[in-house]
């Protein structure tokens, strides 16, 4: 059973070959419906089995396919001479296990919702055939047992994130959001393969179970050895995170994710929230034994990842599109789990990597489902009171609310309180502070959306509101999953204090232990006692209660005419706030505007120097030195014979000239027909001698 | 483990080439042709990669850059002529493109 591993990213691949090419246009939507979430479920059915095989045996399944790459002999620095080798091959480990599921599982109700939210739109099958390519990209990089395979993945997730968000290819934004988010992309994606290279020359093998061992024996080579000023495991560690913060939206590379929701919402849901802009933390923690190696990059992620979250925080509050909110929070979330993995708590950014899924999802999911109810309309300011039309949809709206904001009891609360905790326990309170802020920011600004969405009056035009309408059970079912998940996810990581030291219920955390390798010679953080635990956990529900307690005085009570008022005292802040701190105006202004003025410029330079001096001087020259005296040769001597030769061969061509028909085709055929001549000539002639 | 060995390159390599021969020779649509000429194109370098890998010698590797810089080069132009073919009759067909016939 467990060799049926290859399986599970092959399916979704399956699902796409059939849907995009070998039944394209054959067949019609329900088969279509069927095709993808059929080897989506079959690929999360196989995937809970062998997580069940996993859970039984808790032994590594590590499978190698083939050869991919025979590279030959390479000098490395630790080894002399090898011979270097990538394999496709794949890894269940204890963390490919829990992204495993979080990729099968959400992926696959995500698809049942699409059903339902994709049924009146153009394109049905092609939007299927990616998502199910994006699945498979998605499995191929957490299943990967090495970094090569992860990097097809990578870019396979990163080419299906451009498809998906330039769906609407016939509308403007769209295919510009889709550029945009495929170059921003690319330039995180230099460094990666930088960070590879640099692995590849050193160690001379990029398979996690080779190289990690190597990394941890070769402390010394990897703290002393110095590029660029930096030590051999800072250079890795930060090139590998200049990746992750192309892929998961952090600073300075999160412009992308914003303008990412022009897609469909279930993509925005499946790529832009649950599953691929979390690669980054994956690929952070999956190389956790680097970033242990390189305690100031570490800092550099921590710091990153606080600032983003506080950043994207305060963005959040002033936005108006209900998925923009949820856009600018899952970079907030996203830079939650990057402080976590930056202070060495790999496994509260993993447990918040999983909560974070599923909630997420279900917020993009239930916004997907009140766009399609008010047919399109994405401003909060027309909308207000939707609770009544819209119960299922309002519940586990509400659910995944209280999940985020941090509320007891719902998954977000413990794992955000572990990240926060791991902030505190590392002693940088700056960084604790950051985050205790954001805490109170997500409560407040995820509230105010479903205070301007659901509760008060309903402000868009009469035809909307004739047109409200609940959600279609494909939509409705993956909510209510999804919300189940959103409170329950969090029960298997309960920190120790919680329970009061009396019981150690919290799984995730041993769980993931065997994927942290451990170094000789670097100490654990310290153990802090109960009664701190405790402050800081109060601090937790304090905030979350701070925030929720603004936005009900706020938006809860008067609604809109609460955020009217906000806005007629501090204008300015608002209007920064609402343009996103011009920061998509100031990357225009410095490297968009700059590439335009280079391409400019050196187009001058062509136009007036090669072109203006070099060509045209060199032509005047020519014009007015020499054509004088040659003009009175040419006229009579040279047009003399060549008018002879011009009637001579108008004689021969008349004939030949039929053979010139201009079809372009005609002519490669003759091209292709001589060249096997040529090779029939070659054998016949030649070889007999 | 199945070990690659030039052979399969090779097959490859002539699958890729006789799709692009083909395409090139019985595609109306001058993009598609485009795309045929990349693929012969391509199918070289990987004839150049395989026997470049099979002698332990680097000529043929750099060989298959420069045909791809090469490459580009030309995708460039054929898509600039394109464009400018495609402003001036509106279509992208070759069978219409015989204005320089004899």
């Amino acid at each position: 059973m467990k060799d049926l591993l290859w399986l599970i990213p092959v399916l979704p691949f399956l699902g796409a070959l059939l849907n995009g090419f070998l039944l394209r246009g054959r067949i019609g939507k329900k088969a279509v419906g069927w095709i993808a979430c059929g080897t989506v479920g079959l690929a999360a059915a196989l995937a809970l089995v062998l997580i069940g095989g996993y859970l039984v045996s808790r032994q590594p399944f590590e499978q190698d396919l083939y050869v991919w790459m025979p590279g030959g002999a390479l000098h490395t620095t630790v080894g002399g001479v090898q011979n270097f080798t990538v394999g496709m091959g794949f890894l269940l480990d204890a963390l490919s296990c829990v992204m495993l599921f979080v990729v099968t599982f959400v992926g696959f109700w995500i698809h049942v919702y699409s059903i339902g939210y994709m049924a009146h739109e153009e394109g049905f099958q092609r939007f299927f055939t990616y998502l199910n390519l994006f699945m498979g990209a998605m499995l191929l990089l957490v299943l990967g047992n090495n970094y090569a395979v992860m990097f097809v993945g990578w870019e396979g997730v990163g080419l299906c994130s451009y498809l998906l968000i330039g769906f609407y290819y016939k509308e403007e934004f769209p295919p510009y959001a889709g550029r945009k988010a495929f170059i921003t992309n690319r330039v995180g994606d230099f460094a990666f393969v930088l960070g590879l290279f640099a692995l590849i020359s050193t160690f001379g093998t990029l398979k996690y179970s080779a190289l990690f061992p190597q990394i941890a024996a070769h402390r010394s080579l990897m703290e002393g050895h110095f590029v660029l000023s930096l030590s051999l495991a800072s250079f890795i560690a930060l090139a590998l995170f200049i990746g992750a913060t192309g892929k998961s939206a952090q600073i300075p590379l999160f412009v992308w994710l914003p303008d990412a929701m022009a897609g469909p919402t279930p993509v925005s849901a499946l790529i832009h929230a649950a599953t691929m802009v979390t690669a980054g933390v994956y690929m952070v923690t999956r190389s956790n034994v680097i970033y242990q190696l390189a305690p100031g990059i570490s800092l550099v992620v921590a710091t990153v990842g606080a600032a983003t979250a506080l950043f994207a925080g305060t963005i959040g509050i002033a936005q108006y599109d209900i998925k923009k909110v949820l856009a600018y929070s899952t970079v907030s979330q996203l830079g939650y789990m990057f402080l976590a993995a930056g202070v060495g708590a790999y496994s509260a950014a993993i447990f918040h990597l999983m909560t974070h899924a599923f909630f997420k999802a279900l917020l993009f999911l239930g916004s997907g489902s009140v766009i399609h109810a008010m047919g399109g309309e994405q401003d909060m300011r027309k909308m207000g009171g939707l609770r009544k039309y819209l119960p299922v949809t309002f519940w586990t709206f509400l659910v995944g609310t209280l999940a985020i904001s941090g509320v007891p009891l719902f998954a977000g609360f413990f794992s955000k309180d572990q990240i926060l905790g791991a902030a505190a326990g590392h002693g940088n309170w700056v960084l604790y502070v950051m985050g205790l802020l954001t805490a109170a920011l997500t409560a407040c600004y995820m509230f105010r959306a479903l205070y301007l969405t659901f509760h008060g009056d309903f402000r868009g035009t009469h035809e909307q509101e004739h047109h409200l309408h609940e959600s279609p059970p494909a939509m409705a079912w993956p909510l209510r999953v999804l919300a189940v998940g959103a409170v329950v996810s969090g029960w298997i990581g309960i920190p120790a204090a919680m329970t009061f030291e009396a019981v150690d219920l919290n799984y995730f955390d041993r769980w993931l232990r065997p994927v942290l390798v451990e170094i000789p010679g670097l100490q654990n953080p310290e153990h802090h006692p109960l009664s701190f635990e405790l402050i800081l956990i109060t601090a937790s529900i304090a905030a979350a209660g701070f925030g929720i307690w603004i936005a009900w005085r706020i938006w809860g009570r008067r609604g809109l005419a609460g955020e009217e008022a906000v806005v007629a005292r501090v204008p300015a802040a608002h209007r920064v706030l609402e343009n996103k701190y011009y920061v998509d105006e100031l990357y225009d202004a410095t490297v968009i505007r700059g590439f335009w003025a280079t391409a400019r410029a050196l187009f001058r330079f062509d136009s007036g120097f090669i072109d203006g001096f070099l060509v045209n001087g060199a032509r005047n020259v020519t014009v007015y030195a020499f054509s004088l005296g040659s003009g009175l040769f040419d006229k009579y001597v040279v047009d003399g014979l060549v008018n002879l030769t011009g009637r001579l061969l108008s004689g021969f061509s008349r004939g030949f000239r039929r053979l010139q028909t201009g079809y372009v085709a005609n002519y490669a055929l003759v091209l292709a027909l001589g060249m096997f001549a040529l090779i029939v000539v070659y054998y016949i002639v030649l070889r007999r001698g | 483990m199945l070990e690659v060995t030039t052979t399969h390159y090779l097959v490859l390599s002539f699958v890729l080439f006789a799709i692009g021969l083909f395409g090139i020779a019985a595609r109306k649509n001058m993009i598609t042709v485009l795309m045929s000429i990349e693929l012969v194109l391509n199918s070289v370098n990987i004839n150049l990669i395989a026997f470049s890998f099979q002698h332990s010698d680097l000529t043929g590797q750099i060989f298959a850059i420069f045909t791809i810089t090469v490459a580009a080069g030309e995708a460039a132009v054929g898509l600039g002529i394109l464009i400018a073919y495609f402003r001036l009759r509106e279509s992208t067909s070759l069978d219409q493109a015989t204005d320089l016939n004899g």
